[in-house]
């Protein structure tokens, strides 16, 4: 566990291989190949268009309130790509990243946003759970998931995805706690955004970072350059090797910044100043990805441009197939409460269907 | 007179409770700076500072359990809960805590605060943001909820939560936040909890409703009355306690009744209320009493959510059935 060991959350270091520029901290490796920089790169291409796309969506009134993902495509990419089939992830509501990582269609993502509950229907095989709105409800269900995992012998590991808010809130020491306890092979995924809504990070915790309140719970935790995809990916790589090898649960915080609103619904001009803005634009986790690939004679403008257009085609695919799909019959609001449609359900549906033919 | 609608008119009373009494405090997430998701606060952290308005740390829990501690003390707490799906962890404090340490210490501490949650449907919003749960609430002892159904009750409700010397849950149906505006004064007036409003008398079908379904009513109560269906409106404005004689008063007088709430059918506040008038106006009843609710689903998304919403054709089906009985 010499990751956890060299970068604990108490010296104050936040771990970080690619910096800014795109050149790498010095001795550090790359931890994936240029061949699989350049894929993951391509998808986090793809999820800023698809997040830019639904906020268009949005302001042109084609779909509800978004929680856009802008600046956080390191943090969702870097671990995501390291799940496998059986495991699982349990998102918050601004995992659009990470949940396509995972196999969710995009079209699938833009109806849950457009308003549909289909929108919430991970397709068979793949282990997402709907999105979670509650703030910080969900990383308990990571922790039974991966506790019940561990009780069927399964190899699995379970990860929680959620923001520096969350941090706040009873349930996640709880699940904390819980992880502690009965060392299951659970990530707990802290995205500091540096925001929840209006409220700036530190007005969420006195502790200095997020990372250390792993500590307290018996756990191993690292804070890390959430816009560094080879930071996050070697870091999140060591706590799924050790969740699987029975070393119990990790919490990452991955320092990132929200560029964008809380959601569709906010105003940031009324809690934050351009100059924070102007200070994280360099930081920005694709700047320095292009300038490392730049480096090594794998990227520029025109390939930028051809990706950039392939991403599109398949984002307007998915746009016009959610698009087409009709508004639901009245049927479907009464279909899944229970695994059989209860009578009182049943009555309540024949009355609603008659007031909507008389 | 300005002409408010229900947001101005709850910062006002804010603010001017806020002058008149140093120990009222606001907490909540994103209240100060942001001043409220709703802006419902806003201007008031400018105007009372940050010890007075205090943006807190994300937890539900904490900003209820705190106030608890707060007016124990003797400050008048006012806290939001930014929406009503995120009042549920908060549960906890207020059916075991809030609700009953007047009783369990038989009245040496007292828990006089106000918890503002803007709550209900129709504003499509995301998933946990359209949730009606008066009927949890008004089933738990020692909490009274308040519930405006316009701008001007809006602020003489609120004023009369904050002083009264109970803990009130003050529901504020987001639907209606900005759709009604109407002369609302400036300085003290108050409405009484406990209190119902009638809204429209009429003698054939007492119509009861509140908060964004007394609009709905009315809006009812104007097709019906091409049919010469002359609709009594009662908006019940503080659902615990009840007003159950201007209830029975009415269906005395009509001896019908349609009650109209978007929260779920079962055990909604409907079957209290039918209750109560099987108790006290049974023998003046012509006709079995008609609910009109949402439906036992959680509320749908957005493009399905007209579904579940009452609306006036459902209302007006509702009459006339029991006119027609």
């Amino acid at each position: 566990m010499g990751m956890f060991e060299d970068d604990h959350p108490l010296k104050g270091e936040m771990f970080q291989i690619l910096k800014p520029d795109g050149t790498l901290q010095s001795g550090m490796k790359p931890p994936l190949s240029d061949q699989e920089t350049f894929h993951l790169y391509q998808k986090m291409v793809f999820i800023r268009l698809a997040d830019q796309r639904a906020l268009m969506l949005q302001r042109q009134g084609r779909m509800g309130t978004y929680a856009p993902i802008w600046g956080q495509e390191a943090c969702q990419v870097g671990s995501a790509v390291l799940l496998q089939r059986e495991d699982w992830i349990f998102p918050a509501f601004r995992e659009l990243g990470a949940t396509l990582m995972m196999g969710i269609p995009l079209k699938t993502i833009y109806l849950y946003w457009m308003g549909y509950e289909e929108g919430s229907r991970a397709p068979q095989g793949i282990n997402v759970l709907p999105v979670s709105i509650p703030v910080g409800t969900h990383p308990l269900h990571a922790v039974g998931t991966a506790w019940a995992a561990k009780i069927r012998g399964d190899q699995i590991v379970t990860v929680a995805y959620f923001g520096d808010g969350a941090t706040s809130k009873g349930d996640f020491h709880e699940a904390m706690n819980f992880a502690g306890v009965f060392r299951t092979p659970t990530i707990f995924f802290c995205q500091n955004n540096q925001f929840a809504i209006s409220v700036p990070r530190k007005i969420q915790t006195a502790s200095k970072t997020i990372a250390q309140k792993a500590i307290a719970y018996g756990m191993d935790g690292i804070q890390v350059d959430g816009n560094d995809l080879f930071a996050v990916y070697a870091v999140t790589k060591e706590a799924i090797h050790k969740a699987r090898s029975g070393g119990g649960a990790t919490l990452i915080e991955g320092v990132t910044y929200r560029f964008g609103p809380h959601t569709t619904a906010d105003d940031p001009t009324k809690y934050r100043k351009e100059e924070e803005i102007e200070f994280w634009k360099p930081l920005d986790p694709l700047i320095r990805l292009e300038l490392y690939l730049q480096g090594r004679g794998l990227w520029s403008e025109e390939i930028k441009k051809r990706i950039t257009d392939e991403a599109q085609k398949e984002i307007d695919q998915a746009v016009n197939e959610a698009e087409a799909l009709p508004i639901p019959e009245a049927e479907e609001i009464f279909k899944y409460v229970f695994s059989e449609m209860t009578p009182p359900l049943k009555e309540q549906m024949e009355y609603l269907k008659g007031t909507l033919s008389s | 007179m300005p002409k408010l609608n229900m947001v101005e008119a709850i910062n006002l009373a804010l603010r001017e409770e806020m002058e008149k009494d140093d120990r009222i405090i606001i907490l909540g997430e994103d209240v100060g700076r942001e001043g409220g998701v709703f802006r419902v606060t806003d201007g008031l952290q400018a105007k009372f500072g940050e010890q007075r308005v205090v943006d807190t740390p994300l937890a539900e829990t904490g900003i209820v359990g705190t106030a608890m501690g707060m007016a124990l003390y003797g400050l008048r707490p006012v806290a939001e809960i930014q929406f009503d799906g995120f009042l549920y962890p908060c549960l906890d404090q207020i059916t075991n805590h809030i609700g009953r340490i007047r009783n369990r210490s038989r009245g040496r501490f007292t828990c006089p605060l106000v918890i503002r949650v803007p709550y209900g449907g129709g504003i499509h919003a995301p998933e946990h943001h359209s949730e009606s749960p008066e009927a949890i609430l008004a089933h738990t002892p020692g909490i009274k909820v308040v519930i405006p159904s316009t701008p001007f009750e809006a602020k003489g409700l609120l004023v009369s939560s904050i002083r009264d010397p109970d803990p009130v849950i003050f529901l504020e149906p987001k639907r209606i936040y900005r759709a009604i505006r109407e002369d609302v004064p400036e300085g003290d007036y108050t409405i009484p909890l406990g209190k119902a409003r009638l809204v429209q008398e009429g003698k054939d079908v007492t119509a009861i409703a509140w908060g964004a379904m007394v609009r709905e009513v009315l809006n009812a109560a104007e097709e019906l009355k091409r049919d010469k269906i002359d609709l009594e409106v009662i908006d019940l404005r503080t659902i615990s306690p009840m007003d159950v004689d201007a209830i029975t008063t009415s269906v005395k007088k009509t001896g019908k009744a349609v009650i109209v709430h978007e929260a779920p059918r079962t055990c909604g506040l409907g079957a209290e209320i039918i209750a109560l008038i099987n108790e006290k106006a049974f023998l003046s009843l012509q006709a079995p009493i008609e609910r009109v609710t949402g439906f036992d689903v959680p509320v749908p998304l957005l493009k399905s959510e007209h579904y579940y919403l009452p609306n006036p054709k459902r209302i007006v089906v509702a009459v006339k059935k029991v006119m027609s009985f």
